[in-house]
């Protein structure tokens, strides 16, 4: 039992360190100060570019592909060696681990050999067209209507929480396509691209003030069939596929707000009462419960990363992790702000980090325990296909979706 | 990345599980809890140490099997899940643990061959009434070769035949000693608890002849430390094997048990929380193996990973064992039902080698001096 690496996952990891010492100093945002989301993005596709060349922006994809023919787990290395820098991703982040990985699956060959190399390139973003206004843990309740003309599709209807849909070149779409069917039965998917005619993009500002995610209309935005992926009204079982790439992708370690040695760092100085909190008994118990809880997370992590090594891909067990992560994170910076008494809402200056900030954790944590599935959502699926408990009773299962109230 | 026993000691682990839910279901842990005069099972520890169990973790010179921690964490979540009412924590994580620790080369080839066959039931005797010993705040006296006081409460005080206990030397500092309990001078008494599975006792001492193991003063203290950490990652392996009983208990029940015209376990109340104590026992178990990693790597972040350990596992037992109880609803507050099994122990496991604050000030201060 312990935590190192095999010799070919050391060797495979001092070869990613080398490459990215190399390139951190181009490319690393720490560098580049006060830049715009712009020139942040130019960068981003200029590394894209660059790893894309090595097979990392793919890593386990095979090489006629764009990959590097590697293994989960060296994708996984290749992750947390990136992670040691401030570099110019995020842009891809979606683009790569849900829309692209269907597009390989469900594309014909030659619309694969159209898109999928720009995107490992970061030439073209890719957005995920998933949740509607009514339709959010309950995907399958979606309306965007397309409707068949010929060799096309007519679409009509609105889209939210697209993630970067506004620097989008094109995005996956899951539709309503026979309204006379129960709602998993009438579903179809299709690829489109974002700068067709009729389709409009609004940012969304979010409670905590970030604007990443977006709302997008459709108004009679024209399609051909050959864009369609999967049957038609086959849509849901896409979908399926879709999701289980995103449970991968949101499996990590703890991560978000202020590390707990910067916590430590923070609560050890003797604050303007002339006390540090550091002596507080009931600080320090705090500490203790966030220290087992972090601990937990990251042994659990270990333990997923362990069966990944020997060839077994996670299971929905992994969707325990954002659950903890999520209200941890919340849990943690409320009692941090707490600590400081009145003074625990004000923020230091203007400079304060979105990423570390504890104040800032506090506002996106609520807004984490519902991305990606909400605490609810990750429940009902611990619960049913990890411990094998009955499904809910559902009313509308199999009442066609147009008479759903 | 190799965080996870091996195949051989997952081997082990189903034969020890195999050999427990044959012998040791849970009407015998139940038989010790309705006999006022039983203290343990006898006839499954005889076995047990038949097996060679009780010398799993003893090197081979000394009499045992030789094997490590790491199978010994695997014996100890099967013991947890069964709830076998036998003195192995008593015995091998404290006392042997303390022999092979503190011990010179004498006591060790006199003591660790009779633990591994069976010969010894030891204890460690720490407590002394309520609250949690200090350096300096030990009242048993070892003087001239005798020991004068008492302690209590002491795990299976009744049936053990030797102990390692904390005493305080002439000039007040704390000591490990060993003595038998076999002798004049020694008196024992058993205490009624809230878990009659795992027999506790009070030892008085009066005047027995016993034997200072090792240097006293801060050297006994650390020494009396790591054998509370070392047994703080197998009695959480112990916890996390009965978290994942109560579990199981649960969702059995939950799943044949209708209501409302539906099994309950169709309603989110129950759902979730089931999904709640998975998740608690899954942060438990990595937590458990973390400590467990420490402990057989020889690790010098022990004090650090046992704790985390230990307060994890008491977090997810204790939820587990009380849910289980309360999923069953009136049915799981019954004697007939075996829910309060789980619970009498999840407590006493939870305060058997001190209670989760004092635990979880450890995890504080070993964090804090890792920061700079």
């Amino acid at each position: 039992m312990d935590f190192e690496d095999t010799p070919e996952e050391a060797a495979f990891r001092h070869e990613v360190k080398t490459w990215l010492a190399e390139l951190a100093a181009d490319y690393d945002l720490s560098k580049h100060g006060d830049i715009s989301t712009e020139r942040q993005l130019a960068l981003g596709r200029e590394f894209q570019a660059l790893k894309a060349e090595r097979g990392y922006a793919k890593v386990t994809w095979p090489k006629d592909l764009g990959g590097m023919g590697g293994t989960p787990m060296q994708a996984v290395i290749y992750d947390q060696e990136e992670e040691q820098y401030d570099l110019p991703t995020v842009f891809f982040a979606i683009s790569l681990g849900m829309p692209i990985p269907v597009m390989r699956r469900f594309a014909t060959e030659e619309q694969k050999q159209r898109y999928l190399a720009p995107a490992l390139r970061g030439e073209e973003i890719w957005c995920q067209l998933f949740s509607e206004p009514s339709a959010g843990s309950d995907l399958g309740g979606i309306r965007l209507r397309a409707v068949r003309e010929g060799d096309d599709w007519v679409l009509n209807g609105q889209k939210i929480w697209t993630s970067w849909a506004h620097i989008s070149d094109f995005g996956v779409i899951i539709t309503r396509s026979d309204p006379s069917v129960p709602k998993h039965q009438g579903m179809t998917y299709f690829f489109v691209d974002m700068k067709s005619p009729g389709v409009e993009v609004r940012p969304i500002k979010q409670a905590a003030g970030g604007g990443e995610f977006c709302e997008v209309f459709f108004t009679d935005v024209r399609i051909p069939d050959a864009a369609r992926l999967g049957e038609v009204n086959g849509g849901w079982q896409v979908a399926i596929a879709t999701l289980m790439e995103e449970r991968f992708a949101v499996t990590e370690a703890a991560g978000g707000g202020a590390s707990l040695e910067d916590t430590v760092r923070f609560l050890r100085r003797e604050f303007d009462d002339g006390e540090s909190a550091m002596n507080d008994p009931r600080v320090r118990d705090k500490i203790a419960d966030w220290y087992v809880a972090e601990s937990g997370i990251n042994n659990f992590y270990a333990r997923l990363l362990t069966g990944l090594s020997q060839g077994q891909l996670p299971g929905p067990e992994a969707a325990l992790s954002k659950l903890v992560i999520a209200s941890k994170l919340q849990q943690q910076s409320s009692s941090l702000m707490d600590i400081c008494g009145p003074a625990g809402a004000v923020y230091p200056d203007h400079s304060v980090s979105r990423a570390t900030d504890h104040r800032m954790a506090w506002l996106e944590a609520a807004g984490y325990r519902i991305a990606g599935g909400t605490d609810e959502i990750l429940r009902n699926t611990i619960a049913e296909r990890v411990l094998g408990l009955p499904g809910d009773i559902r009313l509308d299962k199999d009442v066609p979706f147009e008479k759903l109230a | 990345m190799n965080f996870d026993f091996s195949d051989e000691q997952r081997a082990l682990q189903s034969e020890v599980q195999r050999f427990l839910s044959d012998r040791a279901d849970l009407s015998v842990a139940r038989a010790v809890l309705d006999d006022d005069d039983a203290y343990f099972a006898e006839p499954v520890w005889r076995e047990l140490v038949e097996l060679g169990w009780a010398g799993m973790a003893i090197p081979e010179h000394y009499g045992g099997v030789g094997l490590g921690y790491l199978e010994l964490c695997v014996l100890a979540e099967e013991l947890g899940r069964s709830l076998a009412p036998v003195p192995f924590s008593s015995t091998i994580y404290l006392f042997a643990e303390a022999i092979l620790r503190v011990a010179d080369e004498n006591v060790k080839a006199q003591m660790l061959p009779a633990v591994a066959a069976g010969d010894i039931i030891g204890t460690l005797a720490f407590a002394e009434g309520i609250g949690f010993p200090r350096p300096h705040s030990i009242k048993l006296r070892f003087e001239n070769g005798r020991l004068h006081g008492e302690k209590w409460p002491v795990a299976d005080a009744v049936i053990a035949n030797n102990a390692v206990v904390l005493a305080a030397d002439k000039s007040g500092e704390p000591c490990l000693c060993l003595v038998s309990l076999e002798q004049e001078g020694v008196e024992r008494r058993p205490l009624q608890s809230i878990d009659p599975t795992r027999g506790q006792g009070t030892l008085v001492f009066d005047g027995a002849k016993a034997q200072r193991l090792g240097e006293g003063g801060e050297s006994a203290w650390k020494a009396f430390r790591h054998i509370l950490d070392a047994a703080a990652v197998l009695f959480a392996f112990e916890q996390v094997g009965g978290a994942a009983a109560c579990l199981a208990q649960a969702i059995e029940f939950a799943t044949e048990r209708t209501a409302f015209g539906r099994t309950i376990g169709s309603f989110q109340a129950i759902k979730h929380k089931l999904a709640d104590i998975y998740v608690g026992n899954q942060l438990a178990v990595s937590n458990t193996y973390y400590g467990a990693w420490a402990l057989a790597s020889g690790a010098e972040e022990l004090p650090l990973a046992a704790s985390v350990a230990r307060v994890s596992a008491i977090q997810a037992f204790e939820a587990a064992a009380s849910e289980n109880v309360q999923v069953h609803g009136g049915m799981g507050f019954t004697w007939e039902a075996d829910c309060h099994l789980y619970l009498r122990r999840s407590r006493s496991l939870a305060l058997v080698i001190g209670d989760a604050s004092l635990w979880k000030s450890q995890i504080t201060n070993e964090f804090e001096r890792k920061v700079a």
